[in-house]
């Protein structure tokens, strides 16, 4: 009979004595998650679900990540399957606009040298002693593009998902405090001051429906193997440009979206098991993490001088920061430093050409990247 | 096929980098013809 009470209450307690030392410091980072997302606004159609994921999966026992657990079977039929980021991306499509990249269709090439950290970042963690495949989902953390980097470490390194998904999400959501000084130290108050203009409408509704088209074709017969990122992204566009499905575009943007975000969201935080997730290697992902989005604005900008060396002078630099994927923060942040200096000037909708191109080029780095190792035999 | 970190990464590096621009300045050409070919127009305005 005591026997019984004793282990009737030792039940009642065995959640605690299971616990793991790294248990309760990834339930404060799920609390941080929460915290950034809630209080900071951070990202919060992401951070909230992952936090609350980071918690339910770091509370011993309760076995959600195990066979037949609800967290396992969202993860396993979302995120293994790489459904979740591709249905995400048909949402992305349809929600971007890409007119103001097609108004000045040089401004694409913004979008590939704000890729440029991704390559950086990849042969800097070889460097580090990372695999191949677990070089390449780092450094697609530089792509500033949650889905893209999910799909890709999901593939290939699924192991580091939750490091890399979590860098990827939050250094995403911190891009107005970590480009701002990149961006001043590269250019000349000079050039922070150069006004380009109003940005004409001049693109006709047949190029807007036909641009996703030539993407996926063009861009399919690359790299192949990036296919389903940039057809996915690009059927939402066409769905929207085209103006005949709407109840389709809408239902992309709002509810597919809104489900696939809650479940990717907290299956990523599930996989922040505390002794899978707290290991040294987790504090250089995102230490390298940050590095590929420092290193994706330098380029930027850099590239940015280039083009405006070329242009004769038309072309801000400052835009160039904006051809990461971080749509449309990074746009606005490039409108909000080119005011400091110049407040006459309207940098924001040719920064969203550029931010809409490294929409595309992020994918299509991807895509590029993929193929590469398809190429070399690796994948 | 057997590849060593440095072959891979250089590699990586030059064909990921100019791959990438490559095919977005080819893409940026197209954009620049489609415009060309189908050129906008004031009526558009308003639909």
């Amino acid at each position: 009979m005591l026997e019984a009470i004793g282990n009737g209450l030792y039940g009642l307690i065995a959640g605690f004595t299971n616990l793991h030392w790294s248990n309760p410091i990834m339930i404060v980072v799920g609390l941080v998650l929460l915290y950034l997302g809630i209080k900071k606004d951070f990202e919060p159609l992401l951070l909230v679900p992952i936090g609350f994921g980071c918690i339910l999966v770091n509370i011993p026992l309760a076995g959600l990540m195990e066979k037949e657990g609800f967290l396992r079977i969202i993860y396993e039929a979302g995120i293994l399957t790489e459904l979740f980021p591709l249905l995400i991306f048909i949402g992305i499509g349809a929600m971007t606009d890409f007119g103001p990249l097609l108004e000045n269709p040089k401004i694409f090439l913004l979008g590939a040298a704000g890729q440029f950290g991704i390559f950086l970042t990849l042969a800097l963690a070889l460097a580090l002693g990372f695999t191949k495949l677990e070089a390449v989902s780092i450094g697609v953390i530089g792509a500033c593009d949650g889905p893209t980097a999910i799909y890709v470490t999901s593939q290939y390194a699924p192991h580091l998902l939750g490091a890399v998904s979590v860098a990827a999400y939050c250094y995403m959501s911190l891009v107005p405090i970590i480009q701002p000084p990149i961006m001043r130290f590269f250019t000349t108050e000079e050039e922070k001051i150069i006004n380009m203009g109003t940005v004409k409408k001049s693109v006709s509704k047949t190029t807007r429906i036909v641009f996703p088209l030539v993407v996926t074709v063009f861009g399919g017969l690359i790299a192949p193997k990036g296919l389903p990122l940039l057809g996915t992204i690009m059927l939402g566009n066409l769905m929207k440009e085209s103006g005949v499905v709407s109840r389709l575009t809408k239902a992309s943007e709002n509810e597919i979206a809104n489900i696939v975000t809650l479940l990717l969201g907290i299956s990523i935080g599930a996989t922040m098991d505390g002794r899978v997730f707290l290991t040294p290697q987790t504090l250089i992902i995102l230490a390298l993490g940050f590095l590929a989005i420092c290193l994706d604005t330098a380029c930027g900008v850099l590239f940015g001088k280039v083009m405006k060396v070329l242009s004769g002078g038309k072309i801000n630099p400052l835009i160039g920061a904006a051809g990461i994927s971080a749509y449309p923060m990074s746009a606005r942040v490039v409108q909000r430093e080119g005011q400091k200096y110049n407040p006459k000037n309207f940098l924001l909708m040719h920064a969203m050409g550029a931010n809409t191109g490294g929409q595309v080029g992020s994918v299509m780095a991807a895509a590029v990247m993929l193929s590469i190792l398809k190429g070399m035999g690796i994948i | 096929m057997k590849m060593d970190n440095w072959t891979f990464g250089i590699t990586m590096l030059v064909v990921g980098m100019g791959g990438t621009l490559l095919t977005l300045w080819i893409l940026s050409l197209i954009m620049s013809l489609l415009k060309k070919a189908f050129p906008y127009k004031k009526e558009e305005e308003g639909k």
